[in-house]
């Protein structure tokens, strides 16, 4: 049984866009903070830091969850995919892409959780409806752009992909 | 906005966690899934000396069907209840209920029997437990016991659950589940808390006279609430919409939602109402459909 107590330091060990990181962290520290502050990956956005604006998510394990509602110690051994992993080196994933081309942002706070997010979407969903976008969107708050250009990206994202698939198959 | 220091021990089975409630009892605060504990802590709501996580114990994440029982870990996330294929072919009230739940992503560290036993009166999870008659198992490090839903909710955020007590299983009851089910709820924007939830069951013979039924509202008072006479009057009958309204209205007279910031006690009766309606008339359609 492992057994912390307050103010103790332990270490995490865990991956991160498939890169192993090793740090000391008291029990107490949010995922969120872990990743920004530890980790130095400052993709990760911290908004409410209750579970409700969705800016933190990340993928854990592959599934999108609040990082602001877990404790880093809680990850130890998990593999987790921030925003900076999105891309690789042939360039942009494609959600990344139709963001850009359908003005899916403006501030870009929200951007990453939602991008976080729409990755295991589309994974579990390779031809989502618009009603279904938005619900998947419900648990993200966007307070500057507005959700038009966000579903129409995530629709035209859901094409490319779903192409690319059957191009390779 | 960040949670206060506190001891962090992490049980690898059920019967070490047992063991550490028994010794720490009001101290230790089980944490599972996490989604409404860790705003708790966050916002400093709570500041427990010893969070005791069961997250790691895997042999409380199941979905089986055994003896008469849908049977749920308590650690299954609520994700996994959404997605299963044995819930929505057996229970599918549940399936319905779930995806009111927060949001996907909460769902998917979200756990099953932590929203159960948080006990929100708003909850989807609870109402529905107790629309179906389900049961919790409560183990603690010496005994065992069975609660049936009508005994577990005391008042807010409040159970049945002693300090040195753990929810693992709930126990659904499939002998004779109607055919007719419907869950439905009203918010102010999609995965908000619910202002009012309604959860019907109810059965139907070939000439679509009503046979049983159950209906739970969330929202309307410190604990879900069974209003089961609303369908219960109507036994013998076929549904019109004249003696639907009659019912409802019969059934929740006594009702006194409390007002706060988001609605006023009205607005919830009204809500009440209305969607105890709709639950009805979806449960009544659905069984019609399904005779």
């Amino acid at each position: 049984m492992i057994k912390i107590e307050k103010g103790q330091k332990v270490l995490v060990k865990l991956k991160v866009n498939g890169k192993l990181y090793e740090e000391y962290t008291e029990s107490r520290k949010l995922l969120s903070d872990f990743i920004r502050e530890d980790l130095g990956l400052t993709g990760t956005h911290v908004g409410c830091e209750h579970g409700v604006c969705g800016a933190c998510t990340v993928l854990v394990n592959g599934r999108a969850v609040r990082s602001c509602l877990m404790l880093a110690i809680q990850a130890d051994g998990t593999e987790v995919n921030t925003i900076e992993g999105l891309a690789s080196e042939e360039g942009w994933h494609p959600l990344q892409e139709e963001f850009s081309k359908c003005h899916a942002l403006q501030c870009g706070f929200c951007t990453p959780g939602i991008l976080m997010s729409a990755v295991e979407f589309l994974e579990t969903n390779r031809n989502p409806t618009e009603e279904e976008i938005k619900e998947m969107l419900s648990g993200h708050i966007c307070r500057c752009t507005g959700y038009h250009g966000i579903v129409k990206a995530i629709r035209q994202a859901a094409d490319r992909i779903k192409n690319t698939v059957n191009k390779v198959n | 906005m960040k949670p206060p220091l506190f001891d962090y021990y992490k049980p690898e089975t059920v019967d070490q966690a047992l063991e550490l409630l028994q010794e720490y009892g009001i101290n230790g605060k089980i944490i599972a899934g996490g989604q409404s504990m860790m705003p708790i802590l966050n916002m400093r709501l709570s500041t427990p000396e010893l969070l005791i996580d069961i997250s790691g114990l895997q042999e409380l994440s199941y979905i089986r069907v055994e003896d008469g029982f849908l049977k749920i870990g308590a650690l299954t996330r609520q994700r996994d209840v959404e997605l299963s294929p044995l819930v929505r072919e057996a229970c599918p009230l549940l399936s319905e209920a779930i995806p009111y739940i927060g949001h996907m992503q909460t769902r998917n560290r979200g756990t099953f029997g932590g929203s159960l036993a948080h006990a929100d009166p708003t909850a989807e999870i609870p109402m529905t437990l107790l629309a179906l008659d389900a049961q919790a198992v409560i183990r603690s490090a010496s005994d065992q016991r069975l609660v049936k839903m009508e005994d577990f909710f005391l008042t807010y955020l409040t159970t049945d659950l002693m300090p040195e007590e753990m929810l693992t299983e709930v126990q659904i009851p499939l002998n004779e589940m109607p055919k007719g089910y419907a869950f439905t709820e009203f918010s102010r924007r999609h995965g908000d808390f619910a202002l009012v939830a309604a959860a019907c069951l109810l059965d139907v013979d070939k000439d679509g006279h009503i046979t049983s039924g159950r209906l739970v509202l969330g929202g309307v008072d410190s604990v879900p609430l069974a209003v089961h006479e609303a369908v219960e009057a109507m036994i013998g009958s076929v549904l019109t919409e004249e003696l639907l309204e009659h019912s409802v209205e019969e059934a929740i007279r006594f009702l006194e939602p409390e007002s706060d910031l988001h609605a006023s006690s009205e607005f919830r009766k009204h809500l009440a109402k209305v969607f105890a309606m709709k639950a009805i008339r979806t449960a009544y359609q659905r069984a019609q459909n399904r005779e």
